[in-house]
């Protein structure tokens, strides 16, 4: 498929807030971008259409009950079927922050046995005093599962920010480590938070700024189309995103984000 | 002829979780000089619905937790039932 004929589909609900900038940055990458609020396509159910849909980052509803839950519950409801049709053709799915706490709402993620229907993660509130809005270092964990990511070299460092009161990652306590095994055989681990010499975290503020387990970011599902992460890569796309880019000598063109995001889009190049 | 139903239904983080609004309230409380060992913080939902019997509406309540209410993995719940007038 030609990068021009590729289309994204940007949802947006009630209380999401980072529509323009991912607008603005998959526009960038050359390819074909809607937004349309989910209503809409509870209505007209036509995200066929679409080669890549994201569930944008904010705080739909509210962040009433959880974040994410009530945007996810609703989702499951008017076109469950139909995103699992999506999902199963391959497409690719990605949920950023407010997105992400959707997709493991709904039981997309980590969704070891295809779609769960109860969360089998969580991304509780954070351990470190409320809301984090932060620049924070990552490294792509990934082996090669995550199809969305393939193109990041394993092991790349990427600076990106977060903007959460709700992104600790938990498993459940009674299979805690059985669960961390499975994200690792199934190479479902993307990203992890680290300190800016690239070490681990290891849970340390604020390096990890929410007190996620395992310093765990983004993962996959295990067929490794549907990513989610915490981090905003819409927010570290262009070079003037940067915090310090006006020191810099040659202020660089892009940011870190574009790598995530490019690949996503080369993936379905490659894919369709 | 269906009657209407009051489920005050009470959400928890499972024990074991580190409660971060708990710690920093129970701080707070130890500040102003109570002798306060632990807080633990829970939602409550007071739900009013409308079922056939107890029976049904015990059914209801359990969905709705399970459904939307909680997160399994990190969340408890309990809850309260009774018909209204």
């Amino acid at each position: 498929m030609r990068r021009r004929e590729i289309r994204v589909l940007i949802l947006r609900a009630p209380g999401t807030n980072c529509d323009g900038e991912t607008v603005r940055a998959f526009r960038d990458l050359g390819v074909g971008v809607d937004v349309l609020h989910t209503q809409r396509v509870f209505k007209e159910r036509n995200l066929e259409e679409y080669d890549i849909l994201v569930f944008p980052g904010g705080f739909s509803y509210g962040d009433y009950v959880r974040s994410g839950a009530i945007w996810a519950k609703e989702c499951e409801y008017h076109i469950g079927r139909d995103l699992e049709h999506f999902i199963d053709q391959g497409k690719a799915v990605l949920g950023i922050c407010n997105g992400f706490q959707l997709l493991v709402e709904a039981g997309f993620l980590p969704g070891f046995e295809g779609k769960a229907r109860y969360p089998q993660v969580a991304l509780a509130n954070n351990t470190t005093g409320g809301y984090q809005c932060r620049w924070v270092h990552l490294r792509h964990v990934n082996r090669g599962g995550c199809l969305l990511t393939s193109s990041l070299p394993r092991d790349a460092l990427l600076r990106i920010p977060v903007a959460h009161g709700e992104g600790r990652f938990l498993l459940p306590r009674e299979v805690e480590r059985e669960y961390l095994r499975r994200l690792y055989e199934n190479d479902q681990l993307v990203l992890r938070y680290t300190k800016p010499d690239g070490s681990y975290a290891e849970g340390e503020y604020p390096h990890n700024p929410n007190g996620a387990y395992h310093d765990i970011a983004g993962i996959c599902n295990p067929e490794g189309n549907v990513l989610g992460l915490m981090p905003h890569p819409e927010r570290a796309y262009f070079g003037w995103q940067l915090p310090d880019w006006t020191r810099c000598e040659e202020p660089p063109r892009y940011g870190d984000g574009r790598l995530i995001l490019e690949s996503i889009v080369k993936y379905v190049e490659r894919r369709f | 002829m269906p009657s209407r139903y009051l489920a005050r239904v009470y959400v928890s983080l499972k024990s074991g979780y580190s409660d971060p609004e708990g710690e920093t309230t129970a701080r707070a409380l130890r500040g102003l000089g109570y002798g306060v060992e632990e807080v633990r913080v829970s939602k409550v939902y007071e739900v009013v619905f409308e079922a056939e019997d107890r029976r049904e509406a015990g059914e209801l309540v359990e969905e709705m937790c399970r459904r939307l209410l909680t997160n399994p993995t990190k969340d408890d719940y309990a809850y309260e039932l009774r018909e209204m007038e």
